[in-house]
């Protein structure tokens, strides 16, 4: 009998071929998905290049999606984007994404069923503990990693700890998952889960919709943790079935399983919120932010760029327009979203609101392109880092919300709430 | 590993992004980033850097993004060791990879000033801020880890592995 395993636990003991592991233990594991993007891809494949293997170690289980610079900003990003291709048509990677079928990778591999429960993900960009909402184990590494997983299919863990957060209750009206990570990271700071994986649970988490559990476990990271795990149930499997390429697998914590700490968070105490420069830890209600005029709005994102969110941000902006100081870019996150906002009518109401309308990029998010700040500028966005210089100057300031109060912040010109525009 | 020469002394979640901005990251040229290493934190950490050089940090050093191109520029800056009083997980594994030479010591970390002389010998793990004469003992790597460093980077550890 295996000792009690959290969830993380179990699908690292199981990628390893052991049958139990525990926090600190080194394990070497087999990996479902290798992912990368147009700014780490190529460093990977550099380095994947200099280890002689010639060829990947399974051409189905490489993604490639260059979304950060693409389309591509300028030539420099062209050539980056370039290698990318080059090297996914050299190699026969089926998982490759071009323009006009590639969306930001978070929300793309999900949407498409190319990522699912029981995975053991690695992927060079930092938001991959996204897929911790299907049930999958899935971190951030650097390039380097990914380059030996292209040859190998393997990657280094140490075992981490595990941390559970467990939010009963009923979330208010108006309250969503943006908000409750934003909460959590609020209370733990941006280190609280430095090593850790961290586990969500509870009625609030259970009632809500995959849009919002994959938004919670997106910002995993910005806790510093290094997976952020849902147990699977019928709102997962509803998800999955007939969506991913190949068979999942639940990995259930057991009732005894050991965890490093545990935090019961009242669903009711969770407002809409909203972080402050120049750290997601530092959180205030956003009823408490009406004095902070804003000069753009970015509603997208890997954290917020799913049709829910496009929805939520719609039903505000619906019948308004964006406040005549204020740019608002909505971009949804894949051709399919950008699609649902046609066929539901959501892409007239932005337009109709004035706002602008992106083909899929991660751009503004990381101050790569399309909405770049000026100096002293601020943004309200739906995205998942407010550092010093994250959106353009080193001068201006975003702030992170939900779609909702993104909304409502452009059509108000200051930082506010949907009930402020009635 | 021996090392020599002047703390650059900063405070606590140096991010990734004021590492290296996003906005050049349309190039993986280790000298291209090394130009614009730290530029959102230190306007002149640039042009004040000598090569072997130290940075010495607060908690969570290196956090967001997992972008390698944060370790790499600042190997490439000159800088040979980074010491802090803890490191972000991806921004760890990169430099154990990459072969950037890090030290968890929270004890030497207070202790040293912006502009002391400091030494380090990475693999006794022994620090002394030559300035004030102080000695310090940084965390040892699990043998795991080690053997990474040890062979030069985790490319280094795969080929032979491999028997490339």
């Amino acid at each position: 009998m295996a000792r009690p395993m959290t969830m993380a636990e179990k699908i690292l003991a199981a990628h390893a071929g052991l049958e139990e592991v525990e926090p600190g233990q080194l394990i070497e594991c087999d990996l479902d998905l290798v992912l990368s993007n147009d700014v780490t891809a190529p460093i990977a494949i550099k380095e994947f290049e200099k280890i002689g293997t010639g060829t990947v170690f399974d051409p189905t289980k490489i993604a490639l999606v260059p979304d950060h610079y693409v389309p591509n900003k300028d030539i420099k990003s062209a050539e980056q984007a370039k290698i990318v291709r080059d090297f996914a048509k050299k190699q026969g990677i089926t998982h490759y994404y071009e323009v006009g079928c590639m969306g930001v990778e978070h929300a793309l591999l999900p949407e498409q069923g190319v990522v699912g429960a029981g995975d053991l993900i690695i992927g060079a960009d930092s938001h991959t503990c996204t897929y911790g909402a299907l049930g999958a184990f899935a971190t951030g590494v650097g390039s380097t990693d990914a380059g030996v997983g292209y040859a190998t299919g393997k990657a280094w863990f140490k075992v981490p700890e595990s941390i559970l957060f467990n939010i009963e209750g009923e979330l208010a009206p108006g309250v969503v998952g943006k908000d409750v990570i934003l909460h959590i990271i609020g209370m733990i700071g941006v280190d609280g889960a430095l090593y850790q994986a961290m586990e969500f649970t509870g009625s609030a988490i259970k009632s809500m919709s995959m849009e919002e559990r994959m938004s919670i476990s997106n910002m995993a990271i910005e806790a510093g943790g290094k997976a952020g795990l849902i147990e699977v149930d019928d709102i997962t499997r509803a998800y999955l079935d007939g969506r991913t390429e190949r068979p999942y697998t639940e990995y259930h914590p057991d009732a005894d399983a050991v965890y490093a700490k545990v935090y019961d968070i009242d669903a009711a105490d969770i407002v809409p919120t909203v972080s402050f420069p120049h750290l997601p830890s530092n959180t205030r209600p956003a009823a408490e932010a009406r004095d902070i005029r804003i000069d753009q709005a970015v509603i997208g994102s890997c954290t917020n760029g799913r049709i829910e969110d496009m929805r939520q941000a719609a039903e505000v902006l619906r019948g308004r327009t964006v406040h005549p100081d204020v740019r608002c870019i909505v971009i949804p996150a894949t051709q399919l979203v950008y699609r649902q906002c046609m066929e539901e009518g959501l892409t007239d109401v932005f337009l109709d609101a004035n706002c602008a309308v992106s083909t899929p990029t991660c751009g503004p998010c990381l101050g790569g392109y399309m909405g770049i700040l000026a100096a002293g500028e601020r943004a309200i966005a739906t995205t998942n880092r407010n550092f010093v210089g994250r959106m353009g100057d080193p001068t201006s300031e975003v702030y992170l919300s939900s779609p909702a109060v993104a909304a409502a912040s452009a059509v108000l010109g200051h930082i506010g709430l949907p009930e402020d525009l009635d | 590993m021996k090392f020599k020469g002047t703390a650059h002394r900063y405070g606590r979640d140096v991010d990734t992004d004021v590492i290296i901005p996003a906005r050049y990251l349309n190039t993986s040229d280790p000298a291209e980033l090394a130009k614009h290493c730290l530029e959102d934190l230190d306007k002149e950490f640039v042009s004040k850097v000598q090569p072997g050089d130290i940075i010495v940090a607060d908690e969570n050093f290196g956090c967001g993004s997992s972008r390698e191109h944060a370790p790499i520029a600042i190997k490439a800056a000159g800088v040979d060791v980074v010491i802090a009083k803890s490191f972000a997980r991806i921004f760890y594994r990169n430099s154990i990879n990459t072969g950037l030479a890090i030290m968890e010591c929270p004890e030497a970390v207070d202790a040293i000033s912006q502009g002391d002389t400091v030494s380090v010998d990475a693999d006794a793990g022994v620090i002394v801020d030559e300035t004030t004469g102080q000695t310090f003992t940084a965390q040892p790597f699990p043998p795991f880890i080690k053997e990474i460093i040890e062979a030069g980077g985790l490319i280094n550890r795969t080929k032979a592995k491999l028997g490339k």
